[in-house]
């Protein structure tokens, strides 16, 4: 793992919980949607937040995706979720929000579980087919 | 006496459980599909960025799982306009840790060694914690 990998995980672990923040904001704002009016979410995505959210994830997918030709899914899911940590903790010394003890356990336990993954190996290699695909994985 | 089911909880664990199954399979299929291109560093170095863009789309298992993951998105945002996101966004969230590493193990070969159970254990039940 290099500086440059551990960058696009950063990438992977901000983008996304802003990007889900921005998209819960947009759809208070929206409004309830019912099932006989599903075409309001395609309206949905036209307002400035959901518009934004949708932008940061697309820059969450497009790291994701890059992290994922080089590293396992089960490492790259644990490790990025320091994010959630990142954002209640600029909630809490940037917004002054109050964090409440159970959060405190859950903030140690995503940092615990980050350390665990990050000290094992990255990636997998397969020798044999790949088991979905049916194709050979080509080695490096 | 009369029993009333708890319709509210039911149609919340159902949004919940749509969110997470389609993220699943669309984050499975998705990764099967990077492992199979390889390395994008690699691809953009030969043939550019344009090259990498273009492997990636080329990828019918890579379309198949960005499907699947546009369904998790809009159950999401469908889920979001009915629930909480304090409740929304961590429950499928931590859940899909879970139901990840089963299917990457099953489907993937991945290893997931003891490191990567506590890991994932440990990032379910912190995730579902921070929604207190």
């Amino acid at each position: 793992m290099t500086f440059r990998r551990y960058l696009v995980l950063a990438v992977v672990a901000l983008t996304a919980p802003f990007g889900d923040t921005l998209l819960s904001l947009g759809m208070k704002r929206v409004g309830p949607v019912s099932f006989d009016h599903l075409g309001t979410l395609i309206h949905a995505v036209a307002t400035p937040d959901i518009l934004l959210g949708i932008a940061l994830l697309i820059c969450f997918f497009a790291s994701y995706l890059a992290s994922l030709s080089w590293a396992d899914l089960t490492y790259v899911l644990p490790a990025t979720s320091i994010g959630n940590v990142i954002v209640a903790l600029l909630a809490r010394f940037c917004l002054n929000e109050q964090i409440s003890p159970w959060r405190w356990v859950g903030i140690l336990l995503i940092t615990a579980g980050v350390g665990f993954v990050t000290q094992g190996p990255s990636y997998t290699e397969v020798n044999e087919a790949c088991p979905v695909s049916g194709t050979e994985v080509s080695q490096p | 006496m009369s029993f009333h089911l708890p319709e509210h909880g039911i149609s919340d664990a159902a949004m919940i459980a749509a969110i997470v199954i389609f993220a699943t399979v669309g984050d499975i299929l998705i990764a099967a599909a990077m492992r199979g291109i390889g390395d994008l560093d690699d691809i953009r170095a030969c043939s550019g960025l344009g090259g990498a863009i273009g492997a990636v789309l080329g990828s019918g298992r890579f379309l198949f799982g960005v499907f699947f993951m546009a369904l998790s998105f809009f159950s999401l945002l469908f889920a979001l306009s009915h629930a909480d996101l304090s409740l929304v966004a961590p429950a499928s969230a931590s859940l899909t840790f879970v139901t990840n590493a089963v299917a990457a193990k099953v489907f993937l070969k991945e290893n997931v060694d003891r490191r990567r159970w506590v890991a994932a254990l440990f990032v379910c039940a912190g995730v579902a914690l921070m929604a207190l």
